[in-house]
């Protein structure tokens, strides 16, 4: 049994005019310990799912299909299951530190309260779990009492991990938790969280945006576009030897330094993400596609095999291995 | 002076009554037609020099000359000097009037700076050299309209319409989505290439600068420690700081990580001697020590030294070894 498992997930937003398709159709699973890397741009709907995981979505969005946690469907749990399952079952790192921090309260007290609400330890004990989390994360028990303004934003950063590990959680989503950071910051957020998930064998799920970050940290990679996974397999090749063009595009993005073809030649996709709202007819990478064909423009591709362990969903993928 | 677009000589940017050195004694040139990337974590002064560059940080020391021309403070001379030297901005949504159409965000530069013409076809052709095509169906639609890559491209249109000698850009992609950040980055090469402008870009992303860059220099608290030929700082660094910083970017596959510990330093609290040494690793290795240099690094500030080969580093370990 899977630790986390998404089935045929669909997500949509009552928009003002509209309902909005955030996503359409997600199958996903994580095993405990595994490293799983969610990759694609504003829009894509790779937050949403970090939100339905944990029913963290506004009340009016629809949620199709099923997320099982451990094998319990989280949408069939009565309130009290689902608080217990929060943070002690899978827990969250947001991207902005700032917001995810109450701004009047001591850091090391937002840790304890959180201690404090999912365990039956007593004020004393939760406060050196406090500080045991901290210093873990590379703050100094000395900082507890400091409030978040009091701190950079890679020491708050490290604080939202602490957070999340408060109760330890068997899976660690982080969305976006290194984007807003610096080079040298986000290779520290990055060392201590391979490091926390070796140590405390902890699944993890990272959402992203740069997929040469999620090569680095993860072991299996799934690339999202306008709602749907587009291509998923081993983190290295699906890097290296991607199969759908739009992959190869998000690969390109970030150019490798030496690399002499990239050398004053930036490369991007022509037009901009698509609208959930309004999204092409057929597949809906067609429009931005290089190497679309016609049927392109009618044909939606389901994910298809794409070598071991991977699949695409590219018309031409099926073409390249008869 | 030579041919040099943009000159700075010993500039020194201080706040808080002199108490904090955002830029410590600076010296750069930049050609005509050349691309200026200015490289370092935040804090480390870029963004307040270059804003130095365009009137908006007066100096304490030294001078800046646009075209031998020198930068100074009266109303008359900067609007002389803003039309030499534009800005483009971070986050494109912010830099936006949200109430003036596309026509107007590109015609206000243009009416300031009573550039001679028919208003309606230079708008029109400053859109349409930004790829936004074809231009009618921009100019009278507004800014949350569009997406984050063409706000960006509404931006670099009314920079462009002025004709600048020098554009000032401050990470121009980093708030763009990965797919959309190396059209930019092409549309901003193509305005060099075409007309010759000159851009100094601040960012702290190594890969942008291998995309469009001619030269890098590095900054750690306000001062530059290497600066070269991009093709030689970022494939054979020789300042420890440089090395370090390249090591962190996921993209570049057989580098030793080289994770600096620490916060980005406070440049109200610049450390004695080299200013890097308390995070130097090769002061923290021990090798300075066995070397016998390490009180030069603790004692003696340096500034650039002259050139190593291309580059010139401010590093007594380069000093000693060449």
């Amino acid at each position: 049994m899977s630790l986390l498992e998404l089935r045929d997930l669909h997500v949509t937003y009552r928009g003002e005019r509209a309902a909005v398709p955030a996503v359409r159709g997600v199958n996903l699973s994580i095993e405990a310990g595994d490293t799983v890397g969610l990759a694609g741009e504003s829009g894509c709907g790779k937050s949403t799912i970090a939100g339905a995981v944990l029913r963290l979505l506004p009340k009016e969005t629809e949620v199709r299909g099923q997320i099982l946690l451990d094998g319990e469907d989280v949408y069939e749990m009565k309130p009290g299951r689902l608080r217990a399952v929060r943070w002690t079952g899978a827990a969250i790192v947001f991207q902005g530190a700032l917001h995810s921090l109450n701004p009047v309260k001591r850091i090391g007290w937002q840790i304890e309260e959180a201690v404090l609400l999912h365990s039956k330890m007593s004020p004393r004990a939760a406060r050196e779990r406090a500080q045991d989390l901290l210093d873990r994360v590379g703050i100094p028990g000395d900082r507890v009492d400091k409030y978040p303004h009091q701190m950079s934003g890679g020491q708050r950063q490290r604080v939202l991990i602490a957070l999340a590990l408060a109760c330890d959680p068997q899976l660690l989503i982080a969305d976006e938790p290194t984007t807003a950071l610096d080079v040298m910051v986000q290779a520290q957020v990055l060392a201590l969280l391979e490091e926390l998930q070796r140590e405390k064998g902890l699944a993890l799920l990272f959402i992203t945006h740069d997929l040469s970050v999620l090569t680095h940290t993860c072991k299996r990679l799934a690339v999202m576009y306008a709602g749907r996974i587009v291509e998923e397999g081993p983190s290295e090749l699906v890097f290296t030897d991607p199969q759908h063009p739009y992959s190869r595009a998000l690969a390109a993005a970030f150019p490798t330094i030496g690399d002499m073809s990239s050398r004053m030649h930036p490369e991007g996709l022509a037009g901009d993400p698509p609208d959930p709202a309004d999204l092409p007819s057929g597949c809906p990478f067609h429009v931005r596609c290089a190497v679309a064909i016609p049927e392109c423009a009618t044909l939606d591709v389901a994910l298809r095999d794409a070598g071991p362990g991977r699949r695409a969903a590219c018309v031409h993928v099926g073409a390249a291995h008869v | 002076m030579s041919d040099a677009v943009l000159a700075l000589t010993n500039v020194r940017v201080q706040f808080g009554g002199g108490k904090v050195h955002a830029v410590d004694t600076v010296s750069l040139d930049v050609g005509a037609g050349e691309v200026l990337a200015l490289v370092g974590e935040s804090g480390c002064g870029k963004t307040t020099l270059i804003r130095s560059v365009i009137g908006l940080e007066p100096l304490s020391h030294g001078s800046i000359e646009v075209e031998g021309v020198k930068v100074g403070r009266g109303a008359r001379g900067l609007r002389a000097l803003r039309r030499k030297v534009q800005m483009i901005f971070q986050d494109p949504s912010g830099a936006l009037n949200p109430r003036h159409s596309i026509y107007e965000a590109v015609a206000e530069g243009l009416r300031i700076h009573k550039v001679k013409g028919h208003e309606p076809t230079l708008v029109a052709d400053a859109l349409s050299a930004a790829g936004l095509r074809p231009p009618e169906r921009f100019l009278q639609r507004y800014p949350h309209e569009l997406s984050g890559g063409q706000r960006q491209r509404v931006l670099i249109a009314a920079a462009m319409a002025l004709r600048p000698r020098l554009l000032l850009a401050d990470e121009p992609v980093a708030s763009l989505d990965a797919s959309i950040r190396g059209e930019i980055l092409a549309l901003m090469r193509s305005y060099v290439d075409r007309d010759g402008v000159s851009i100094v870009a601040v960012t702290h992303d190594l890969g942008l600068a291998w995309n469009i860059a001619d030269r890098v220099a590095v900054m750690y608290l306000g001062r530059i420690v290497e600066v070269g030929p991009a093709d030689d700082v970022l494939r054979t660094p020789l300042h420890p700081y440089t090395k370090a910083l390249l090591s962190v970017v996921p993209e570049i596959e057989g580098m030793e990580q080289q994770i600096l510990t620490g916060e980005t330093p406070d440049p109200s609290r610049i450390p004695s001697g080299c200013r890097f040494h308390p995070r130097c690793p090769v002061v923290a290795s021990g090798e300075a020590e066995r070397l016998g240099f390490v009180d030069r690094c603790r004692g003696v500030d340096l500034e650039l030294e002259p050139e190593v080969g291309s580059h010139r580093v401010a590093c007594h370990a380069v000093q000693i070894s060449t």
